[in-house]
């Protein structure tokens, strides 16, 4: 294990370790609280490192394969480090008929990046979304917690640009 | 005391608060103080009011006029014309109205006239997020009704009897899910809200909860008095901030007016709820496969049986319903079954969710009894078909149900009607779409989605829908053959029969549907030609068999 969370030399002297330690000491003991611990977990780091997974593993009383398990199981969950803004794009039917595939496209084309890369500045990462529920928008795309209904090609690059 | 004359009712709903309905709740609040109004016109923050698209939404009360995509520029006209002078905005307005006073009300025009609104009752009217609103509304009168007068095997004999049926796809007979779990041994027992909602295209539970978070608490404290059981869990998805923000606020709410907790209005009964958040997997709404969740595993389903009746969380009996088919429950428990049967058809009672989406004017949120036909409520209630196209296909039930044709405008949606033509009401999606789109490029869609979503478990499933993609994706490109469309047929009977769970299952649906109603569309696709012209045919081969 050598790459740590933040970069600059493990797990112990990163300074999110606290909050981490927390939310690992509030859950001991809970059964079925590793989804819920994940969610927390990745809010502090952004992301669920092997060196993350390893922690919260051993607090938890629980194999590192279940850990790995389960979050690579559910798509909120990212083995990856992301880009400081994510960008999904639904492809759900209601949205795909509404032209959310062009979209896609633009914006790959805007950002220079493909689906599922970070750009190189490290500041967008480019996804599918699940559907959002919010169908009646339809297209529609996420960037971080901001959601943008009715997405038209010619209107990318405005939005892009508040980034 | 202030003298409230008029009530602006503001849709805060998700699409609509995406949309910015909290700006323009907050610019209009602004515009009536300057205008010395604040006194007199009260704002409520309210559920979802239906025409999503066109959000956000308003209605102003007493005259019942509703004003669609409100953007900031128009407040001050608003108030100017409307609310200073009486004079309606038109060019914002919905509804049909002839003259300056003559107005068509609103639950009288096409969007409202041929809905019926049951689970929707309260959604759009008062303000999601006071309990208080919700009493004043009738709210928790058949807890108490339930408590003071039925035991729990007469709260599932009704309930029985109103011939529900589950609202989140498989239609089971909710009271005699009850009965399982009831009689099921053990003294702890579970009530699961499943609010995972995935199905692409489906936001009802979303705008339920949203719209009355509180019918939902009071629906599941009815089903947990009925089967038994103290503890319960709603499962939502963990992206449903708006939903789980309001869960949580409205179960704290019923806490401390003791109608969560023990010994709820001085009974016998104790209950309480607890939110759990999902992460992310479609298969989660399979009930077994959200028990493995809420444990904290992998979302993968479980052999069947024992069914969660017997052995659901934790191994103890577990009665596992959607967010729509509770909503219903108190107003069956008010009303009776027979007033639940005497609406709907003779075999599917009450009424059904539709999240209306896709090429149609007015989608959105639709409540409507029942047995109603396709063609009503695509034509009538959606509006038709906008840009001047041509109505091509329908699918129900979400990406696991059937796509319908032009031919099918007349079915009856209700259970029985819709499995004949191999289609289901399902989750409750409705996706309308035009002739600008091709049949196989759609079911690629759809076949993508399954891949991705297959949770690995099972091998006709995990194969399965990767090989009908494969085969999807060659005739897509010109490259199949005759024989490609047999094999789909007959990986997908395989499919139909051998997956541990729906997801599997019902994979093939769309793609069978689709084969059956559009057969000339693919077979051109043989030939090299994609009549819609979306397919890329450029690799095409020339197939002498098709």
């Amino acid at each position: 294990m050598t790459t740590s969370a933040c970069g600059c030399g493990g797990l112990h002297t990163d300074p999110r370790l606290p909050e981490l330690e927390a939310v690992l000491s509030e859950f001991k003991g809970n059964r079925g609280a590793l989804i819920q611990v994940l969610h927390k977990v990745q809010s502090i780091f952004g992301y669920l490192s092997d060196e993350v997974q390893e922690r919260v593993a051993e607090a938890l009383d629980v194999p590192l394969s279940e850990v790995y398990g389960v979050a690579t199981f559910y798509s909120l969950f990212s083995l990856k480090p992301q880009g400081q803004y994510k960008i999904g794009v639904c492809l759900g039917t209601a949205c795909y008929v509404r032209g959310a595939q062009q979209v896609l496209n633009e914006i790959e084309k805007q950002l220079g990046i493909k689906l599922n890369d970070t750009s190189d500045d490290g500041k967008f990462t480019l996804e599918v979304t699940r559907c959002i529920g919010a169908c009646g928008l339809a297209p529609v795309m996420t960037i971080n917690e901001d959601v943008y209904g009715r997405v038209e090609v010619g209107t990318i690059a405005e939005i892009l640009k508040k980034y | 005391m202030r003298f409230i004359r008029s009530h602006i009712l503001i849709c805060s709903g998700s699409n609509c608060q995406l949309r910015g309905s909290l700006s323009i709740m907050h610019a209009l609040e602004a515009e009536l103080i300057k205008k010395g109004l604040y006194q007199e016109i009260r704002i409520v923050e309210t559920g979802c009011l239906g025409l999503c698209e066109k959000g956000p939404g308003m209605v102003v009360y007493p005259e019942g006029v509703m004003y669609t995509r409100v953007t900031l520029a128009d407040i001050p006209e608003i108030v100017e014309e409307h609310l200073l002078k009486g004079r309606f905005v038109r060019r914002l307005m919905t509804q049909p109205a002839d003259g300056e006073d003559k107005l068509t009300p609103l639950n009288m025009s096409p969007f409202f006239i041929k809905q019926k609104r049951v689970v929707l009752k309260n959604c759009g009217l008062i303000n999601p997020e006071s309990i208080e609103e919700y009493i004043a509304a009738g709210g928790y009168q058949s807890l108490a009704m339930a408590l003071d007068q039925y035991s729990p095997d007469q709260v599932i004999q009704i309930v029985k009897d109103s011939n529900l049926r589950g609202r989140g796809g498989a239609g089971f007979p909710t009271g005699r899910k009850w009965d399982f779990t009831r009689r099921a041994e053990g003294t702890e027992k579970y009530l699961i809200c499943n609010a995972d909602e995935g199905e692409p295209g489906t936001f009802k539970d979303r705008l339920i909860i949203e719209g009355d978070p509180h019918l939902v608490l009071e629906g599941m404290s009815l089903a947990a008095y009925a089967i038994g059981a103290d503890k319960g869990i709603i499962y939502v998805r963990g992206e449903y901030d708006l939903s789980i923000k309001r869960l949580e606020q409205a179960i704290r709410q019923a806490r401390e007016s003791g109608l969560l907790g023990r010994n709820i209005l001085g009974s016998e009964f104790s209950f309480d709820i607890d939110v759990c958040l999902g992460a992310g997997a479609y298969v989660c709404g399979e009930e077994t496969a959200l028990i493995e969740s809420i444990e904290g595993k992998r979302g993968e389903p479980r052999l069947k049986p024992p069914y969660p009746a017997q052995a659901g969380l934790w191994g103890k009996p577990t009665s596992v319903n959607n967010v729509e088919t509770l909503a219903n429950i108190p107003s069956i428990i008010e009303h009776g079954a027979e007033w639940f049967r005497s609406i709907g058809t003779a075999t599917s009672s009450g009424t059904k969710v539709f999240t209306l989406t896709g090429n149609v004017v007015n989608a959105g949120l639709i409540e409507v009894p029942m047995g109603i036909t396709l063609r009503e409520v695509i034509m009538e209630i959606g509006g038709g078909i906008p840009g001047g196209r041509q109505f091509k296909m329908a699918q129900t039930g979400g990406t696991s149900g059937g796509c319908l044709a032009e031919e099918h405008l007349d079915v009856p949606m209700d259970y029985e009607s819709l499995s004949q033509y191999g289609s289901s009401l399902g989750s409750g999606a409705l996706l309308i779409m035009d002739d600008s789109h091709c049949i196989v490029d759609l079911t690629k869609c759809f076949l993508r989605f399954f891949v991705h979503e297959s949770c690995g478990q099972c091998t006709p499933c995990r194969e399965g829908t990767a090989q009908l993609y494969n085969i999807v994706d060659k005739i897509s490109k010109g490259r199949a053959a005759g024989s490609d469309i047999d094999l789909i047929e007959k990986l997908s009977r395989t499919m139909q029969i051998s997956p541990l769970c729906a997801l599997g299952q019902t994979a093939p649906i769309p793609v069978l549907s689709a084969f059956q109603y559009f057969g000339p569309e693919v077979r051109a696709h043989l030939r090299g030609t994609c009549p819609a012209g979306i397919c890329n045919m450029k690799g095409a081969l020339a197939n002498a068999d098709s």
